[in-house]
């Protein structure tokens, strides 16, 4: 691996964002407007919108950066670039640190501008730290990418690809226990849960906006996390061939 | 070899001499583009074995020694010529300079700060064959490198070809053009997978007692 490629990488993907400013202004635009969506339909309930809006800032991120990657690397693999790349003396890892760090970036300022939105004008009340928030969500926003980079390779058209959302993103949203707390769900959903990596996320949002913990627990989550990312991108990594038939 | 279920280059055995240019035609479908993908070390190769530069084909030594340029250009379409070619350059370790150097190469200069997918087909394909300049490869494997380009800039990449080769670089280029055939230095016609002939165009011609290398790769074919 190679500090410079790495760069170079990361440089080029946020590059290739900034030509495409619809989709950038969607990425920002978007985790705000649905979290004001969500403070009006639960107009009646506003307990409901205090439990699930600090906790969803943090979860935009891994929708918004699964869809962008898992499109971003099917073009990748159907254009050629990837194929010529993996001509050329790139590491792996230089390609798939060079998509971390860029959309890391992207992810951190996108759960900022929902941040402000979230606790500075919808009322929005976190226990814990924003910054916190704001690192789970970076933190997301990496899963959200590793998870599309790896099921990118299972799609050969981008309509494929979008369908990959609802298929795997809505299910964890599901069964991550935002809508209703895990216990509460059939037992194998909530046996299910456990082995799913979004939980994981949203009880170290939880803890942080509700309890306003930043202690052990948070972190036993985010390692969690930590290895849930290991894993996708080492995933991720085995499909990304030099040599294909 | 296989590819998908076919089978395909059954026992192709075949040699590329340094500081020359080698066309390999064949029309479309006749195997071109796998045996290029298999000198460039893409390609599964079943069997058999490819050797690049004392190198096993696509050895990580070779990555920075080969040059590919695929037959559909393979650039980002939502960056501008000089973005895509100073993120390679990069990639490849190339010095900055070789960036304005390869866009005049290909002759792309007006065009340099445009985005990739706004280009004419012909244009995008010559982003991609600096691409692969950029690093100054030894050996340089271009897919139809000349599909739809104009005559004047098609003469004169055959020109700068020819320049690459006096400077003692390699360079094999596919084409399922005929008169692409007489502006090379070896020629290897390929027919449905298989080799029909690999001699300098003059050989061929003597061969075949044929008036030009259409005629001469017909008199081949037919007689395979």
């Amino acid at each position: 691996m190679s500090a410079a490629r790495t760069l170079a990488t990361a440089e080029r993907v946020l590059r290739q964002l900034r030509h495409d400013r619809r989709t950038l202004a969607l990425v920002f635009v978007v985790p705000p407007f649905l979290l004001t969506l969500f403070r009006y339909v639960f107009d009646g309930q506003p307990e409901t919108f205090d439990r699930v809006g600090g906790p969803l800032v943090g979860i935009f991120p891994f929708t918004s950066m699964f869809l962008v990657t898992s499109i971003a690397m099917l073009r990748e693999r159907t254009s050629g670039t990837l194929e010529r790349l993996m001509s050329m003396p790139i590491a792996k890892g230089d390609l798939l640190g060079g998509y971390g760090l860029a959309f890391a970036g992207v992810a951190a300022v996108q759960a900022s501008i929902t941040s402000v939105v979230a606790f500075g004008m919808l009322g929005l009340d976190t226990e814990g730290p924003v910054w916190a928030v704001v690192l789970i969500a970076v933190a997301n926003a990496l899963l959200g990418m590793a998870l599309g980079l790896f099921l990118s390779a299972f799609a050969t058209t981008e309509f494929q690809a979008v369908q990959f959302l609802p298929a795997v993103v809505i299910p964890q949203i599901l069964l991550c226990g935002l809508l209703v707390p895990r216990e509460e769900m059939a037992e194998p959903l909530e046996w299910l849960s456990n082995l799913l990596p979004l939980t994981y996320a949203y009880d170290a949002l939880e803890q942080v906006t509700a309890v306003g913990e930043t202690d052990g627990d948070v972190w036993f989550d985010v390692g969690i996390m930590a290895g849930c990312i290991l894993l996708a991108l080492a995933l991720g990594s085995a499909t990304l061939r030099r040599r294909t038939p | 070899m296989r590819r998908g279920d076919a089978l395909v280059l059954p026992g192709v055995t075949l040699d590329i001499h340094p500081g020359t240019v080698t066309g390999l035609l064949g029309p479309s479908g006749s195997g071109k583009t796998t045996l290029l993908r298999s000198i460039v070390g893409v390609q599964i190769v079943a069997a058999g074995s490819v050797t690049v530069l004392g190198l096993a084909a696509g050895a990580p030594g070779l990555r920075r020694r080969v040059g590919y340029v695929t037959q559909e250009p393979s650039v980002y379409g939502d960056m501008s010529v000089r973005e895509n070619l100073r993120y390679f350059a990069r990639i490849l370790g190339a010095p900055p300079s070789r960036i304005d150097e390869a866009i005049d190469e290909v002759d792309l200069r007006a065009q340099a700060d445009q985005l990739a997918r706004t280009l004419s087909g012909g244009e995008r394909s010559r982003v991609s064959l600096a691409t692969a300049l950029l690093g100054r490869p030894e050996l340089l494997v271009l897919d139809e490198p000349t599909v739809g380009l104009d005559p004047v800039l098609r003469r004169d990449l055959w020109t700068m070809f020819h320049q690459l080769a006096e400077a003692g670089r390699t360079l094999l280029v596919s084409s399922h053009v005929m008169d692409e055939a007489e502006r090379c230095d070896e020629l290897v016609l390929m027919r449905e997978g298989l080799i029909v002939a690999a001699a300098p165009p003059g050989e061929l011609l003597a061969r075949t007692g044929a008036a030009d290398l259409e005629d001469a790769f017909l008199a081949l074919a037919e007689a395979t």
